[in-house]
């Protein structure tokens, strides 16, 4: 008996369950195996790949530069995209071309735009050096040095994603109520008042989302690791993607990797969630 | 007091824009160089700073071992992303429209578990997915292919689709489903003939966003193909390998970049009239 509602929702739900659920389980199966170049096929050998996840210094030394460089990332992404959202907000002369300008990196493929920006960091034939130069600063060392190389995945990421924080939060300004603002210049608050007072505690939900969304993606960095750094020098940029990425796809050890990836989708998963419920504590003062 | 604050407020605006529009005018120029001129420090101004030289646009176009085939990787990344969007649109809208409009029940799971179920996907790392895939489509025998492709991107928009016309179906009163079964219409019916025709700003927000990451999409197009279905961002990384030619390269990416930062255009209308508040919340 196929109800109307089964109509809408089944389709897209069992295409979903089809998809992703057979790479579930069996990265989870795998990941109970010694699979790799040697030895293909699934054997058991208990949780000994897991074991070794523990041991495994360069993937939680990857994990905590996966954190500082989302935080850094994210938190530049908000501040500019906010203050970009607010200096456009208003009816000004070209804030249609401002808008459009501001959206565009983000519509850009990023390891596309990634090529370009490693021919601009390049220490000797780039502007970034040529430009800095003429400062009095350099040559940087962007790519070739450990700070560098995480200074320029930063900036290309802060680059490429601060456009959706705008567009987030640009749209969550339009959407603001009138009432409030009218109350605040009766009481004849200014800007900066009327911005912490008023436009911040509404604008709070709407921040915390933006937040998350971003957060999301930037535990998944990995286009712009791959094609500016490959992880290097050394393993100064690799992040948890690019490293399982190694061990599974160029090492071939699937057990390994399984278990791997695994690890790091829990660990993604109860971090999201405990920063979303902080960030619901301390911006609306509410429980998730 | 207002005069510091406008002066402070333009310049701020005109730092951000160079910013973003620096990498491409900077692709723009080198891809009118030569070797002469890329390997001479940076240059900036043709016929100022260097010779322009048109060979990095003829090598895209040129046929032969000298060219570069831009032609088929254009047309493969367009199909599959087209076709996964169109897929992923139709099947999210509905299950959309079913989550925002019944209940639904299957032991404990309900509407809001089923709801973040979906959107729930987008937490996944590619990487995580990535040698199951390769593994699922060689079983098929859909791995290298266009088929393979557009199942996997499925999996990757359909949560975005579903994300957006969510919150969309949630912001139309339900009397108007209502009134028209009133009127007779089948529940079907009242969706495709009243629910649907008032949902187009909704499609198209849902719509872009599965164009933008389908065709951005690199790390899937990198590990399920070789050669036989190569896509643009493919194509272009694999150019980057080898001895570099920047002009080329700078040709290809803007020829890449292109089409969707005109999409810029299109969303830029929507969150200006307020239609993308309601998605986001």
């Amino acid at each position: 008996m196929l109800k109307p509602k089964h109509f809408f929702l089944l389709p897209a739900l069992l295409t979903l369950v089809a998809i992703i659920l057979f790479p579930l389980i069996f990265t989870v199966r795998v990941s109970f195996s010694s699979w790799d170049v040697y030895q293909a096929g699934l054997d058991y050998i208990g949780g000994r790949n897991y074991t070794r996840v523990f041991e495994d210094t360069r993937f939680w030394e990857s994990l905590l530069r996966l954190s500082s460089l989302s935080f850094i990332t994210v938190t530049l992404q908000y501040v500019i995209g906010f203050a970009l959202a607010l200096a456009v907000w208003k009816q000004m002369k070209g804030g249609r071309i401002f808008r459009v300008l501001f959206l565009v990196p983000m519509m850009t493929t990023p390891v596309v735009m990634s090529v370009i920006w490693r021919t601009m960091l390049h220490e000797s034939l780039g502007p970034a050096n040529d430009i800095l130069s003429a400062f009095g600063i350099g040559p940087v060392p962007w790519l070739s040095s450990a700070a560098g190389a995480f200074v320029s995945v930063v900036i290309v990421e802060v680059w490429q994603w601060t456009p959706f924080m705008f567009l987030l939060l640009f749209a969550g300004l339009v959407s603001l109520p009138r009432e409030p603002y009218l109350a605040a210049a009766i009481d004849g608050a200014g800007p900066v008042r009327t911005f912490w007072q008023v436009t911040f505690p509404l604008m709070a939900p709407i921040s915390i989302g933006a937040l998350i969304i971003r957060l999301i993606e930037a535990s998944k960095i990995m286009d712009t690791v791959y094609i500016l750094t490959s992880g290097g020098p050394g393993t100064a940029t690799e992040t948890p993607s690019y490293y399982i990425y190694i061990r599974g796809l160029r090492d071939f050890q699937v057990g390994y990797s399984a278990a791997l990836s695994l690890t790091y989708l829990v660990l993604m998963i109860i971090t999201l969630t405990i920063i979303a419920k902080l960030l619901m504590r301390f911006l609306v003062g509410k429980d998730a | 007091m207002t005069r510091t604050y406008n002066t402070i407020k333009y310049l701020f605006l005109l730092a951000w824009s160079i910013f973003v529009v620096f990498p491409f005018l900077w692709a723009l120029s080198t891809s009118f160089k030569d070797a002469n001129a890329v390997t001479s420090g940076a240059r900036y101004l043709p016929w100022v700073e260097f010779e322009p030289s048109l060979q990095g646009w003829q090598s895209l176009f040129a046929s032969g071992s000298r060219g570069i085939n831009i032609i088929t990787p254009f047309f493969n990344s367009a199909t599959v992303t087209l076709l996964a969007s169109v897929i992923s649109l139709v099947l999210g809208t509905l299950a959309a429209y079913g989550l925002s409009r019944y209940k639904f029940k299957l032991g404990f799971i309900k509407n809001a578990d089923i709801t973040f179920f979906f959107i729930s996907q987008r937490i996944m790392p590619p990487i995580v997915l990535a040698i199951p895939f390769f593994l699922m489509l060689k079983e098929i025998r859909a791995l290298d292919t266009i088929a393979g492709l557009v199942i996997v991107y499925i999996a990757l928009l359909l949560p975005i689709a579903v994300w957006v016309m969510i919150d969309f179906f949630a912001s139309i009163p339900k009397e108007l489903d209502e009134m028209a079964m009133i009127d007779g219409c089948t529940p079907i019916g009242a969706f495709f003939r009243v629910v649907l025709p008032n949902s187009l700003a909704g499609l198209v927000v849902a719509g872009m966003f599965c164009l933008i990451f389908g065709w951005n999409d690199f790390f899937f197009a990198f590990t399920l193909t070789f050669t036989e279905t190569q896509l643009l961002p493919v194509a272009i990384v694999s150019l980057n390998s080898s001895v570099t030619p920047w002009w080329s390269l700078s040709a290809f990416a803007l020829i890449s970049v292109t089409p969707l930062a005109l999409v810029a255009i299109v969303v830029e209308r929507f969150m200006s009239r307020g239609s993308l508040a309601g998605a986001f919340r």
